[in-house]
């Protein structure tokens, strides 16, 4: 089992949701965040005080998925959250040692 | 005995009550201006004025700054706990309205003056010491003050300077109380390196339509009676407000490319600032230049701070100071007997003596209040002192003056 997150751009959130979910992906995690990468900040000025905010807002996808459905949903998610703007964000994938479902108690696969 | 006026004493009541909601739309202005730990504590040293310095103006306020002449400084004690104030009108002050309308009526101005000065201390004072502190300012400032400009023998009033609504009284006052008052508190930790933008400026703009609603009464209502000059007064303010936006949005977009919402909302306050002493003395046409004459003025004004090194946390001395000092001489230029027979010719009317005059009234009150209250300050810190912990202020005055927080989500 493998998760991966994805950092995206706000508002591609609908998209990337429907793409992930036509391949088969049943549920999604979702954080508003902010962070900085490659793309720069911006300015704001308030009174002609001039403030640099470095920290853009991002929304955050976590997805647990079988070692099979990788691919597919990182091709979902990199097809539907690209804009070929700076600011597309990025996908992290990493192993995930066991998942449990707390109302059932079934563990790995079945759990997802 | 004057004869009561019905609709005087109605346009008087009416004007009390929209000088009244000034004071709930100032805290919006500045609790929005606020960072988000702060909104509170900033609120409060506005909204609590309204219950501190009502008591304050019936136990001696009133009779401080409207009772009979003592050597052109002060009121007597002689109206204390609004002795003798009664449904009868004083025949020195609005001789047509009860006096009881007239004391509510000045009563608002003086709940309003200390809650602008709070601006240049916000987000680090101790509560109990902006108690202590506007208990003595009111007393020992805003009364001898408002004496020395309005009350019958005041030196000022017989110098034959021009206040129609308060520009030296109320802005001028409290604006060179906020310069002592940010030298004596002392910068807000981090500042000006780290980031004070304002947490709510939708809260702010609501805040400035309330202020700009309020001051009809405002100016309207300081010609204390309900005809032509207040019709005058009301429409010289509402010109100005909307010129001193217009002004500050074209500085706006010459120097940064875009107009502001924070600087259109800042400029229509700059606007009434200004036109607060020349409103029931002057026409429309003055009225647009004094507006964007401020809204410019006000616009560079904001900066300074940045220069000189005091932290005016929410400029009450770039907007009601540089406002205020301009309205006032304005008023020196622009007035016209033609508008207010009561009132004085200025220079454009061939009387050039009346700038001379107003420039005096303006740097008298800048100097003793300035004085008055940095010593005031100095005192008040040496017995409770003037500033929250270090600790205390990174973790904001909503929490640590009144254990609450404004937002739960």
């Amino acid at each position: 089992m493998k998760k991966i997150e994805a950092i995206i751009k706000p508002f591609k959130l609908e998209e990337v949701k429907d793409a992930v979910t036509a391949v088969g992906v049943k549920g999604i995690t979702a954080s508003e965040i902010q962070g900085f990468g490659r793309q720069s900040g911006h300015t704001e000025i308030y009174r002609g005080a001039e403030y640099t905010v470095d920290f853009v807002p991002k929304v955050k996808l976590e997805i647990v998925v079988e070692d099979s459905m990788v691919d597919s949903v990182v091709e979902a998610i990199a097809g539907s959250a690209k804009t070929g703007k700076i600011g597309d964000g990025k996908i992290f994938v990493s192993d995930v040692g066991d998942v449990i479902r707390i109302r059932t108690g079934e563990r790995g696969a079945d759990a997802i | 005995m004057a004869q009561l006026n019905t609709g005087d004493t109605a346009f008087l009541l009416i004007s009390a009550a929209l000088v009244m909601f000034m004071t709930p739309g100032l805290a919006l202005f500045y609790g929005g201006m606020a960072r988000r730990k702060n909104v509170l504590g900033t609120l409060m040293q506005s909204f609590f004025m309204l219950g501190l310095v009502t008591v304050l103006w019936v136990l001696f306020g009133y009779s401080l700054a409207f009772g009979p002449d003592k050597w052109h400084l002060i009121g007597d004690l002689s109206m204390v706990g609004l002795r003798g104030v009664g449904q009868l009108p004083n025949k020195d002050y609005a001789a047509t309205v009860p006096q009881l309308a007239f004391m509510a009526y000045q009563g608002m101005f003086a709940i309003i003056t200390p809650a602008l000065i709070t601006g240049a201390f916000a987000e680090r004072m101790k509560f109990k010491a902006f108690v202590l502190f506007t208990i003595a300012w009111v007393t020992l400032v805003y009364a001898p003050m408002a004496h020395w400009v309005w009350g019958v023998g005041g030196w000022i009033r017989e110098l034959g300077a021009l206040d129609f609504a308060g520009g030296t009284v109320v802005h001028i006052s409290s604006a060179a109380a906020a310069l002592a008052a940010a030298i004596a508190v002392g910068k807000r930790a981090g500042w000006p390196k780290e980031n004070f933008s304002p947490h709510n400026l939708p809260m702010t703009a609501l805040g400035a339509g309330i202020l700009w609603f309020g001051w009809f009464g405002f100016n309207a209502g300081s010609a204390l009676s309900s005809g032509g000059l207040a019709a005058s007064a009301f429409v010289a303010t509402h010109i100005s407000a909307a010129a001193g936006m217009i002004g500050w949005g074209i500085a706006d977009a010459i120097k940064h490319g875009k107009p502001t919402t924070l600087g259109a909302v800042s400029g229509c306050v700059a606007g009434l600032v200004a036109v607060t002493p020349a409103a029931g003395f002057v026409g429309p046409m003055a009225a647009i230049v004094i507006g964007l004459a401020a809204g410019f003025a006000c616009f560079w004004a904001v900066s300074v701070k940045f220069k000189l090194g005091y932290d005016d946390s929410l400029d009450v001395v770039g907007v009601h100071g540089v406002g205020g000092a301009l309205g006032a001489l304005a008023t020196g230029i622009f007035a016209s007997k033609a508008i207010n027979p009561a009132g004085a010719d200025g220079l454009l009317a061939g009387n050039a003596s009346l700038l001379g005059i107003q420039a005096l009234s303006v740097v008298a009150t800048i100097a003793f209040s300035f004085i008055a209250t940095f010593a005031i300050l100095k005192v008040v810190d040496l017995a409770v002192g003037l500033r929250v912990s270090e600790d205390t202020e990174q973790v904001g005055l909503d929490l640590s003056e009144h254990d609450e927080a404004a937002y739960e989500l």
